[in-house]
């Protein structure tokens, strides 16, 4: 049966022929064995997606995206920061629903709705965070929800027959009562991997799986991948490294602001060429133009060697400098140490070592209540978790951070409140109707407006901004560019983290790329994109 | 601007004729419990002829009292995003030490002892809760124990009394003042008022509110939330202390075994009112509605002549209502 279901396959790659796909059926039938069916590894249906798209916040991340993944093969999804890859790679795993199109299985339309939808289907989604019990051993995880029983009770033998059989067929090594929370991480990676398997998954989803894996990890983890392709499987991979997508995958897709730009053989691509597709669109936004820095501005806020503890976080050794009137921009991928860089900054997290200074003087304690009294502000990443006080007013979030600046005695005047929220509203111009609305009734570009109004009122002269657009249409996203250039021009000096490498390079006045936590280049104004990114990548080759 | 413009149905973008439905939900949603309460007022008017009398009045106030400031420091703890479970073991405790140091010295001493007791316990409530960094939930539970222990080596597990020549004067608290009500009453008011005053207007009101929505937000905004949990623990002591003496003032003596899980009806009380269970929302007055919604329903019980036996059933079953009804107008108003 399985030889058949392949068989009418797409057309294999040389690769994927090359592997000898009898040892492969002979393990998926050993597999299915005397246990039941629905553990079995049935084969891999033909995926169709069609027109699917999905709005966070009304703002769309994913837009009319047509694309068909045939039975066994190694898909990858690539694409920038925020092009929606991972959220396609959500939509088929069940953990976020889409608001538009269609899935069909073989010809047949299904509704993942939930990530159960998705494992009833067959599919299983191996996330970056991981989904495992972190207090449980290994078996029970692998069988989480699936356990073999009889009678309502656990039957743990005929689970460790089955794990044999996967710990056979994998080449893994993982003690099946180690407790999870105490495997390195890389192993852990393999628990998920031998759970997808047990719960008789057809189609693996599998995101930025190597991000977290050692070079002789990723090796193992690539020939698996292979492997199981191998076997009928169908992998879609997520990944920012594209080294590895073209090592591994049998045909690529390029993802860029929510829509699929391209669907080709793998063997057809080289990295630059992806490279180019993923940069490749037109400007499309006006960005305001930074005013140029004065001469003699001096340098307000400087770093040397500011880092975490190895195992505490990922910055390393991160030295850097911003001048009054300065935006000077950091770039990187997801996990390079941006947010970090910055949280360290302004003292949200402790550093190890380093220093920092603001106008020649250095800061003895770093907790935002010292970094914010030496005139320090930091627009944080998540606005719900880290920024507003999603239930409360608009007007007592904007007053969060200066309310000891308009008081009488213990108590807020509210009078000096009210004209000092309105004017820094009509500023960044939120309505002055909806400031008494909880905060989490504005749009996304309202709340990040509201966040920027908060820390304006501190008249702050650093700030630290990280995402400034991030989930915020595109009206207020120009607004937002354009207050951070009319500030800079009033002499603040602005350090600012966007994964929207186009905005970033239209605002900065200087770019920093992070690598592992260390600054890998500088650019300046007008550098071609491609330098950034090549550097981020660590892919100095293609346009050093 | 775009969220004028935009067709996504954001509040910002609906018109007038959705929007004063949505305020009537709002409202419902923030005085649902006043109508409740009002309701049942005059139901019972109705339906007695004992419940609108000055006595009854006056004796459900006096009833109220204790569980009412019990209801006012556990409403300031949840807005923080906290609970306090040592709420009745801080009452016992630190009346026991009032009554001690009524012995050793005079009444308003004592009483000054006690309240000053309270706001110790709660201190170090707080900063058990705050160093430890264990769920605030457990932590004061252990520490209950701790306290109500305590309180049983002080007393070595027997009723402690005030001397005989001050047993008049430990007994002020129940004296008739204004308007005819208790001394406890008076006091009842005037902490529930300043403590309201303090919530909703002074900056710590405000950072309380921000801790209690939002930790993270707060702390990146400069504040210094541990302070605030172990000041909002220091005024769920006082209270405690204060209803401890009202309770000790009534029965003319204390005890270890005092107001034992009257933590659990504040906190209901504090719930019932509106106030949100995972904090930063809520107000004094609503946790103070709350304290009189439960004493209100066991006084119609005995007024009606109904069995006592069925208060528990009913009572629950009102708090779920009154719960679930709050979830619901929220999920509507989102």
């Amino acid at each position: 049966m399985l030889i058949t279901e392949r068989e009418r396959g797409k057309p294999r790659t040389k690769r994927k022929s090359g592997m000898t796909s009898g040892t492969a059926t002979g393990t998926a039938a050993d597999m299915t064995g005397d246990l039941a069916g629905d553990l079995a590894m049935g084969h891999a249906p033909h995926i169709e997606i069609r027109g699917v798209g999905k709005l966070y916040s009304g703002v769309s991340v994913l837009r009319g995206v047509d694309l068909d993944i045939a039975p066994g093969e190694v898909h990858s999804l690539v694409g920038e920061n925020g092009a929606g890859k991972s959220t396609l790679l959500n939509i088929l795993g069940g953990a976020v629903r889409a608001d538009e199109g269609t899935l069909r299985f073989d010809g047949e339309h299904v509704t993942i709705a939930t990530p159960r939808d998705a494992i009833a289907h067959g599919v299983s989604l191996i996330s970056q965070e991981g989904a495992l019990v972190p207090a449980r051993s290994v078996l029970e995880n692998v069988f989480l929800a699936r356990w073999s029983q009889r009678a309502g009770f656990h039957q743990s033998r005929a689970d460790r027959r089955m794990f044999e059989r996967l710990i056979e067929f994998t080449g893994f090594d993982i003690d099946p009562s180690a407790r999870v929370d105490q495997l390195p991480i890389g192993t852990q990676q393999q628990v998920e991997i031998l759970r997808s398997l047990a719960r008789g998954a057809r189609v693996l989803a599998m995101d930025e799986p190597t991000a977290v894996l050692t070079e002789h990890e990723k090796a193992n983890l690539l020939a698996l991948i292979r492997k199981l392709a191998a076997a009928g499987i169908t992998v879609i991979l997520v990944s920012h490294f594209l080294d590895e997508v073209l090592a591994v995958a049998d045909r690529v897709t390029v993802l860029r602001d929510g829509e699929l730009v391209v669907t080709d053989e793998a063997a057809n691509q080289t990295s630059t060429t992806l490279v180019r597709h993923m940069v490749g669109r037109e400007i499309d936004v006006l960005f305001p133009e930074p005013k140029p820095v004065p001469k003699n501005a001096p340098v307000r806020l400087a770093a040397r060697d500011l880092g975490h503890a190895p195992g505490r976080g990922p910055v390393r050794d991160v030295s850097l400098s911003v001048r009054a009137g300065e935006i000077l921009g950091i770039a990187g991928l997801v996990g390079s140490g941006r947010t970090e860089t910055l949280r360290l900054l302004f003292g949200a997290d402790r550093a190890a070592h380093g220093v920092v200074e603001i106008d020649g003087k250095q800061l003895r304690r770093r907790t935002p209540r010292h970094t914010m009294a030496a005139g320090m502000a930091m627009v944080p990443e998540s606005r719900k978790e880290q920024g507003l006080v999603m239930m409360r007013s608009v007007r007592e979030n904007i007053a969060l951070a200066s309310v000891a600046e308009r008081r009488f005695g213990p108590f807020v005047r509210h009078r000096a409140e009210r004209s000092a929220v309105d004017a820094v509203s009509t500023l960044v111009d939120i309505r002055a109707a909806r400031r008494e609305a909880a905060v989490q009734t504005l749009s996304g570009g309202n709340q990040q407006k509201a966040l920027f109004a908060k820390w304006l009122l501190r008249r702050p002269e650093i700030l630290l901004i990280d995402e400034p657009t991030r989930g915020v249409d595109v009206a207020a996203k120009s607004q937002i560019h354009h207050l951070i250039t009319d500030l800079a021009a009033e002499g603040m000096a602005v350090l600012c983290v966007s994964s929207d490498l186009e905005e970033l390079l239209a605002l900065s006045h200087r770019v920093l790329v992070l690598r592992h936590g260390r600054i890998v280049g500088e650019f300046g104004r007008g550098a071609p994109r491609e330098a950034v990114i090549a550097a981020a990548f660590g892919d100095e080759g293609e346009t050093a | 601007m775009s969220v004028e413009a935009s067709p996504t149905p954001t509040p910002a973008a609906t018109a007038a004729q959705p929007r004063s439905t949505s305020r009537l939900a709002f409202q419902l949603r923030d005085y649902g419990i006043l109508l409740a309460f009002v309701a049942i007022v005059i139901a019972l008017s109705v339906s007695t002829s004992t419940f609108l009398t000055t006595s009854n009045l006056v004796n459900l106030l006096d009833q109220c009292a204790e569980v009412g400031l019990l209801a006012a420091g556990a409403t300031v703890c949840i807005l923080s995003g906290v609970f306090d479970l040592t709420a009745s073991a801080t009452l016992a405790l630190s009346a026991i030490i009032g009554v001690e140091v009524v012995r050793a010295t005079n009444v308003l001493t004592g009483f000054t002892a006690a309240i000053a007791a309270g706001a110790v316990l709660g201190f170090i409530t707080g900063n058990v809760v705050v160093r430890s960094g264990v769920n605030s939930f457990i932590a004061t539970l252990a520490t209950s124990i701790v306290y109500r222990g305590l309180a049983v080596i002080v007393t070595s597990a027997t009723i402690i009394y005030p001397l005989t020549s001050q047993s008049e004067d430990f007994g002020m608290l129940t004296w008739p003042s204004v308007f005819g009500l208790t001394s406890a009453t008076v006091v009842f008011i005037l902490v529930v008022v300043v403590i309201g005053v303090i919530v909703a207007w002074t900056t710590f009101g405000r950072r309380l509110y921000a801790v209690g929505g939002n930790a993270e937000a707060a702390r990146l905004s400069g504040i210094r939330v541990g302070s605030i949990h172990i000041s909002a623990y220091v005024i769920s002591g006082i209270c405690a202390a204060l209803a401890g003496l009202v309770l000790a003032s009534r029965a003319g003596s204390a005890q270890s075994s005092m107001a034992t899980g009257d933590e659990f009806t504040a906190i209901t009380a504090a719930v019932v009112g509106g106030t949100s269970i995972l904090g930063g929302e809520g107000a004094i007055w609503r946790g103070v509605v709350g304290a009189l919604l439960l004493t209100l329903i066991g006084n119609g019980f005995n007024l009606l002549g109904w069995n006592t036996t069925y208060q528990q059933v009913v009572q629950g079953c009102l708090i779920l209502f009154a719960v679930t009804v709050d979830r619901w107008l929220r999920k509507r108003t989102q």
